[in-house]
């Protein structure tokens, strides 16, 4: 079905399921109970879970299957958002063509960076990605200024022209973002006994278009050009006398996943229709960097997950905060709770930094495969070591 | 001339730390082979020993006057640092004062500490793993650390200001002859690069004079047959990694009057000082020094407003746009070896 | 006029002078060797021959055109394939998946935005890829993981993806290198067979004096970088000057 079957269909239907069902999935505790606050399932949250896994999917076309790491792809991230935004502002509120702008220009844009930086390989080409990102970033803050609103961020204005759509809403506001007048932030919400559902439409938008993107990597994964990627990871002297040019290869994934990184840039100016220069820091580049090689590099599912993992705990662990950690450790002697909540409260609310960090060493340390390596290894455990021979040669297969 | 002269000056302060860190980074790279993204971090925990040092200086005790109130009716509150108490006003008011100069005492046996820990609890496993992984296990050790800093620091910067003696400007054209009132350059300043000059010349000298630079320098060229010759050249790498966060922390002591510093002041160098090494050429110590100053001049005349009016925010991207021009003509950086970083 | 015809290579590194004047001609559908003492030339002289090295004057012609000045993959496009001293083959990739990209290599050219069918899709190249892997006898091992086989068989992969190609010249940078007896005497009857099913034409380096008897046809001696001899087999065995080059090394004829 749809030109992919086995593993990868079930793979697929699964992230299909799990993006569809989502805002069940996530709010698996009644709106006032005390665990209300770990759900996950409002729009806000889970448009950000999309949108951050279609940027890592794209991001692992070319980290996990070239081995190039690079540290800028943020910048086509920031590109990606500016060209929604400048169409939000000129041509209407339609976020069609908003994305189809944002991919078409984060794409040449990766393909000028790309023709240079792949001119060299290593810890060079990073340190050449990363240049030309902060570069961006820089500029993005000083002389773009009229382009990118330096330090403000572009935002929309009741005299943006919008051509195609009307400056002014019949309110008078500035125009919501829509696809053909189904408006993005628009948001129904179900209740059941205690439970309360929220759907949105930006949401549901989103997570179309992961699907469409988990899709397309599917094909590219187990396409020829796919394998040709993995073939310059693992040696490319050979590859060069094998008759194939490596740099084109390596060329079409930045393109394709800097496309990726501009979709996801402009599905974030679509969800909220502003742009700031910081969504090119290299720091934005470091994270989905993190969510990658979090997830497990070179596989299938693991950037999605990485970029759910990632994305919630961030929003969970920063909301608990010294409150919630003396309630929870209330049934305790004083001492012993004061003691637990001084070494928790390191780890939590604005400290999650410091928790990401050390989970991203400890998985770097013993997991180098990311969450998918880890679900493989306790899958193993449960099945247990008869099949030892089986899983051998079904190791030699890339994993899934 | 004396805009030149001006713009070189300014140049060196940042050239200095740029140098320094570039330095460290280079020892661990070229001794190690390992890709250290946590040296920035390093940097910032050295400013951060400053930091503390002049915090623990300043620490009073506050005793009441009862003679007299402030503005709401209670008795007034006088601080008196312990150490002036301790040790009498003149001497007590000197330590506040030197306080920096003084955290490089306190600064080198910590940050050997935290090197030597760093390399033997994390760093070591990592020797036989791809550049990829080190950067990502360092980088993660860096947000450790940079978050760290942030919980027990705050997120705001500390001024640490350097001893009377070196605050102020002074005249350096005048007294070179050229009109007065042009080149005026902050003392600190000039301390800041004689003191890098001493460290460079002195990480030189001990790799060039000591058996032990050696030793070093035989294994930065080839470890394996080092490690046949049957020399330990692991404690020897686990000291130098101890050595270059050293540097690095003495380097964030001393910048800490220049720029006061805040938690992520190591990433914001750190960035800054991987294209130094990459442009200095992986594993030139030499090299990295080079770069480090002229990277450092080249920033500081990209800041004059005659070139800003000509090129409008070429200060911004100066140095990663040398970078990129260097690293498309010369693939090894100015001085690179060859088949360094190129599998 | 041979298919490979090297003329007045020079080369030099610095002060040292790799190659001086080389001349060389190999005939079609032959197989020649190329000896030589340790730091002879033999090694420069191949780079030059597949682009990883240019030499300073002088020329290198394949079939009628020159190779001077194309990059590694065009000169394995013009049908010039390498087999190395240390088996190069795509280690993280599975046996089946290595001996499909030469496939892919042969019929796309050098880049080919090959992503509408997937590799399963390409029955052409499977056919291909397999049979290859039955001639080299490797059929069993097609799901192996390639980092993860011995010596010997990355070896036999190797040549295999190189033959995949069908190339009209196959190089071979001293293939039995590091080999146990038992290995080496496998390759050689491998190449012997290679050599009787198709048409194609052999340049051998080799350090191995058994080797080289037991298959060249011609054999040139590289010693300081300059052709010393270039004769048949039998011819050489005896040569005095053959003799002089390799005193003091211990020659297994």
């Amino acid at each position: 079905m749809l030109g992919i079957k086995g593993k990868d269909l079930t793979l697929l239907g699964v992230v299909a399921v799990l993006a569809l069902c989502a805002p069940f999935i996530l709010n698996p505790f009644p709106q006032d109970s005390a665990m209300a606050q770990f759900n996950a399932g409002y729009p806000d949250l889970m448009q950000r879970f999309v949108i951050f896994g279609i940027f890592a999917v794209g991001f692992n076309i070319l980290f996990g299957l070239t081995g190039y790491l690079s540290f800028g792809h943020a910048a086509f991230l920031g590109v990606g958002s500016y060209s929604a935004v400048w169409m939000f502002k000129l041509l209407s509120m339609n976020v069609i063509p908003a994305i189809i702008l944002s991919v078409i220009v984060a794409g040449l844009f990766a393909l000028l960076i790309g023709f240079i930086s792949l001119r060299r390989s290593g810890i060079y080409f990073s340190i050449l990605t990363l240049a030309f990102a902060q570069m961006s970033f820089n500029l993005a803050y000083s002389v773009l200024t009229p382009i990118t609103n330096g330090e403000t961020g572009l935002q929309l204005s009741l005299d943006d022209p919008r051509v195609l759509g009307t400056s002014v809403s019949d309110t008078g506001g500035i125009p919501v973002t829509n696809l053909f007048g189904l408006e993005m932030r628009e948001t129904t919400t179900m209740y059941f006994g205690d439970w309360a559902f929220q759907f949105s439409n930006g949401y549901y938008f989103c997570a179309v278009l992961l699907l469409v993107s988990f899709y397309i990597s599917i094909r590219i994964f187990r396409s020829p050009f796919g394998l040709m990627l993995r073939a310059v990871k693992s040696n490319q002297t050979r590859l060069n006398y094998t008759g194939l040019n490596t740099r084109p290869y390596t060329l079409a994934a930045f393109v394709i996943s800097g496309m990726y990184a501009g979709l996801a840039g402009g599905l974030l100016a679509s969800m909220d229709p502003l742009a700031g220069a910081e969504r090119m820091q290299w720091t934005a580049s470091g994270e989905v960097v993190l969510m990658t090689i979090l997830g497990g590099a070179g596989t299938l599912i693991g950037p999605v997950l990485g970029a759910g993992f990632i994305k919630y705990f961030e929003n969970i662990f920063s909301k608990i905060n010294d409150n919630v950690l003396h309630q929870w450790f209330g049934g305790l002697p004083e001492g012993l709770e004061n003691g637990l909540v001084w070494v928790a409260e390191h780890f939590v609310g604005s400290g999650w930094h410091l928790t990401l960090g050390l989970l991203f060493m400890l998985v770097v340390t013993f997991l180098p495969g990311g969450l998918v390596e880890g679900g493989t290894r306790i899958g193993r455990l449960i099945r247990g070591k008869t099949r030892r021979a089986d899983e051998k040669s079904a190791q030699s297969k890339p994993a899934e | 001339m004396e805009a030149i002269l001006l713009q070189i000056l300014n140049g060196l302060d940042k050239g200095s730390a740029y140098a320094l860190i570039a330095l460290g980074l280079t020892l661990i790279f070229g001794t190690l082979g390992v890709v250290n993204f946590a040296h920035g971090a390093l940097f910032m925990i050295g400013a951060f020993c400053a930091v503390t040092v002049q915090k623990v200086l300043t620490l009073s005790k506050i005793t009441l006057d009862p003679t007299k109130t402030d503005f709401l009716g209670n008795p007034a509150q006088i601080k008196t640092p312990y150490v002036e108490s301790w040790f009498g006003p003149d001497i007590g008011a000197a330590l506040i004062d030197w306080s920096v100069p003084l955290a490089i005492l306190f600064a080198i046996p910590i940050m050997l500490l935290i090197g030597v820990i760093m390399e033997r609890g994390l760093i070591k496993h990592f020797y036989r793993r791809p550049h990829a992984d080190q950067i990502l296990v360092t980088f993660g050790l860096a947000i450790v650390l940079q978050e760290l800093i942030k919980h027990y620091f705050g997120a705001n910067q500390i001024a640490t200001p350097a001893p009377d003696a070196f605050r102020g400007s002074f005249d350096f054209g005048a007294m070179l002859g050229m009109d007065p009132n042009v080149v005026i350059y902050p003392y600190w300043r000039l301390v800041y690069f004689a003191f890098a000059a001493v460290i460079i010349g002195a990480v030189f000298a001990f790799l060039q004079f000591t058996t032990f630079g050696m030793v070093v320098r035989a294994g930065m060229a080839d470890r394996e047959t080092v490690g046949l010759l049957g020399i330990n050249i692991d404690k020897r790498f686990t000291i130098m990694f101890g050595l270059a966060a050293a540097v690095a922390g003495m380097a964030g002591v001393m910048y800490a009057p220049i720029n006061s510093p805040n938690y992520h002041i190591g990433m914001d160098f750190l960035v800054l000082s991987f294209v130094v090494v990459v442009v200095g050429g992986m594993g030139s110590l030499p090299g990295a020094v080079l770069a480090g100053f002229l990277l450092g001049i080249l920033e500081s005349f990209a800041s004059m407003n005659e070139i800003k009016s000509i090129i409008p925010g070429i200060d911004q991207i100066i140095i990663y746009l040398a970078a990129i021009i260097i690293l498309l003509t010369r693939p090894r950086g100015l001085m690179g070896r060859k088949g360094v970083m190129e599998e | 006029m041979g298919i490979l015809e090297v003329k007045n290579v020079n080369k030099r590194f610095g002060g040292l002078q790799a190659l001086g004047d080389v001349n060389l001609s190999v005939a079609e559908n032959s197989v020649h060797a190329i000896i030589g003492p340790n730091g002879a030339g033999k090694s420069t002289l191949l780079n030059c021959l597949v682009g990883k090295l240019i030499p300073d004057t002088g020329s290198v012609m394949f079939d009628g055109q020159s190779v001077l000045g194309r990059t590694p993959y065009e000169i394995n496009q013009m049908g010039i394939s390498r087999v190395f001293q240390t088996p190069e083959i795509f280690g993280d990739l599975t046996v089946m998946e290595n001996m499909m990209i030469p496939c892919f290599a042969k019929r796309d050219g050098a880049f080919k935005l090959n992503v509408i069918r997937s590799v399963e899709g390409q029955g052409d190249i499977r056919d291909r890829a397999e049979a290859m892997l039955v001639d080299m006898n490797m059929a069993d091992k097609r799901h192996m993981h390639a980092a993860s086989m011995s010596r010997g068989d990355k070896r036999r992969l190797e040549i295999g993806m190189c033959l995949a190609q069908q190339p009209r010249l196959l190089l071979l940078d001293e293939p039995t290198a590091g080999m146990a007896r038992a290995d080496t005497n496998n390759t050689i009857d491998l190449l012997k067979q290679i050599k009787a099913s198709r048409d194609i034409t052999i340049v051998i380096i080799e350090h191995d004096m058994h080797v080289v008897f037991s298959l060249a046809q011609r054999i040139t001696v590289l010693a300081q970088g300059t052709p010393l001899v270039e004769d048949v087999p039998e011819k050489i065995k005896g040569h005095p000057k053959v003799r002089e080059a390799y005193l003091g090394e211990s020659t297994p004829a």
